[in-house]
């Protein structure tokens, strides 16, 4: 391998890995924001002109507080918790294709850190080591709500991965490849031989199943009953303190950006926008708006997860495994049957 | 080569701690890190379809399953049913039987021919897609059919309970 590759490599997944932060920091503000406009509050305005410093000092807060090791712990296994939640929420943005192709001189620069010829199961295997942060920390706590939040994290992944698994096995019958660039140049552009190139509108039904597996996936509302505060204290995550605790709510902003990112490459196009090709701008014009249309995106998913939490109320847990198991799985074979109907129909 | 030594060594040092580790959580814990190594040494032969999805289905399913299993049963010292002599002798005297049979059957056995891989981009999804729906259709749906009749019998068996 040659040393320019490294460093350029080097330098994709530092400016990703920077990027995926300072997204999941200002998460935290967004989501005090919008929490504040849907309830009719004005929200963090203190820290700087609009609030636009709180992130930073609710960092510095995190940071200074006293880090309290329960004795009744189990003491390295109660660190590797939040350590490994915030590793496996930064891994999974390796294959997302952030981009076309960039130019600079005789240079050409892919936008993607790697492209394995299994992207989605990649993706797919993150996500269901995410849930290891969760179970060691809850179990380590030696905590009786830690462990029951811990528990309800465990059942409601493997739960749901499943009809994850199945509506995206419908989508891969369209595409016939599981790498996530080879997704996103299929939908090129946005019309094309008289429909739209999208694969949301090929799927509609499995995007659907999709999204709803991502929310209960990344703990957000309504399926956040492993941190269900009127039931569990805090969830799994009670006796942390600190910035082990900030771990562990970083992580869940992350994985909000990264499912936020996998959707928009899966279903919305990714880095594609409408008449790219007929603006008749420069290539590398074209692809650094195609980076801001796939952020435009991604910021629209993370506002719909907060606009979803605070308008629905939690599930009970019973109607979340029935929704789980009896409504979504059997949906996501059926649309598996209809997909390959539809697939041999017109050909 | 150096590389698949090391990977092997922590399978196998990893697997020696599930057996020795005291408390059952730390066991599935290293039970965990065996199959990653597992993974890597799938990855190793180039076979990446087999390597990640022995990574979500073993790490990311089934041991999940296991970690859940245990961490309900609430397993310490003070719970652990003392064993008594007589069982500890019999144990001694199965695992010797068993050393010795394994023994025998190493000694017997020989060198095995190196099999020698044909076509090394086998392990890519599209040649085993290729393979296991043209090749061996008949064995692969067989083998679904037998999922389905377990999955069947577990759910008959939770409904006889309720």
């Amino acid at each position: 391998m040659e040393l320019s590759l490294v460093i350029e490599k080097f330098i994709l997944v530092a400016v990703i890995f920077g990027i995926s932060l300072v997204t999941a920091m200002y998460s935290t503000y967004a989501e005090r924001k919008v929490a504040a406009f849907l309830q009719d509050r004005i929200g963090p305005n203190r820290a700087g002109p609009f609030g636009i410093f709180q992130p930073m000092a609710d960092g510095a807060k995190m940071f200074m507080k006293e880090e309290i090791i329960p004795t009744q712990s189990s003491g390295l296994l109660f660190i590797v918790g939040p350590s490994l939640a915030i590793l496996t929420a930064c891994i999974g943005s390796a294959v997302i294709p952030w981009g076309q192709q960039l130019t600079i001189g005789s240079r050409v620069i892919d936008l993607q850190v790697t492209d394995i010829n299994v992207g989605i199961l990649y993706i797919f295997g993150v996500v269901s080591l995410g849930v290891y942060g969760i179970m060691i920390g809850g179990w380590a706590s030696n905590n009786k709500y830690s462990l029951l939040g811990a528990i309800r994290a465990a059942s409601q992944n493997i739960s749901y991965e499943i009809a994850m698994g199945l509506s995206i096995i419908a989508l891969l019958m369209l595409t016939g490849t599981l790498s996530l660039k080879e997704i996103a140049q299929q939908q090129h552009g946005f019309w094309a031989n008289g429909w739209f190139t999208w694969n949301v509108f090929r799927q509609p039904l499995g995007f659907l199943i999709f999204i709803i597996c991502a929310f209960a996936e990344t703990n957000r509302s309504p399926f956040d009953l492993p941190e269900c505060e009127t039931e569990l204290v805090g969830g799994y995550h009670t006796e942390y303190s600190s910035m082990k605790l900030g771990f562990y709510l970083f992580a869940e902003y992350i994985n909000m950006f990264i499912s936020s990112a996998v959707m928009a490459t899966l279903y919305f196009g990714g880095y594609n926008f409408p008449f790219m090709h007929h603006l008749g701008l420069s290539e590398n014009l074209v692809t650094i708006l195609g980076v801001v249309a796939l952020f435009a995106k991604i910021i629209f998913f993370i506002f719909f997860f907060m606009w979803v939490r605070w308008t629905i109320p939690r599930f009970r847990y019973d109607q979340l495994m029935d929704l789980g198991w009896k409504v979504l799985i059997p949906l996501a074979i059926a649309n598996i049957v209809l997909t390959g109907i539809f697939a041999t129909v017109f050909k | 080569m150096s590389l698949f030594y090391f990977v092997a060594f922590l399978s196998v040092f990893f697997s020696l701690l599930v057996i020795f580790s005291k408390n059952p959580v730390h066991s599935v814990l290293y039970l965990i890190l065996t199959f990653f190594t597992f993974t890597i040494h799938y990855f190793l032969l180039n076979a990446q379809f087999l390597g990640i999805v022995n990574f979500i289905v073993y790490m990311g399913a089934i041991l999940v399953l296991f970690l859940y299993t245990l961490m309900l049963m609430n397993l310490n010292h003070d719970t652990e049913p003392l064993k008594s002599n007589l069982l500890k002798v019999i144990g001694v005297i199965a695992g010797g039987c068993l050393l010795v049979t394994l023994i025998a059957s190493l000694k017997i056995s020989g060198n095995s021919e190196i099999v020698v891989l044909k076509d090394p981009n086998l392990g890519l999804v599209k040649n085993l897609g290729n393979v296991l729906f043209h090749q061996f259709l008949l064995p692969f749906e067989v083998s679904s059919i037998l999922l389905l009749s377990a999955m069947v019998g577990a759910v008959l068996l939770a409904k006889k309970e309720s």
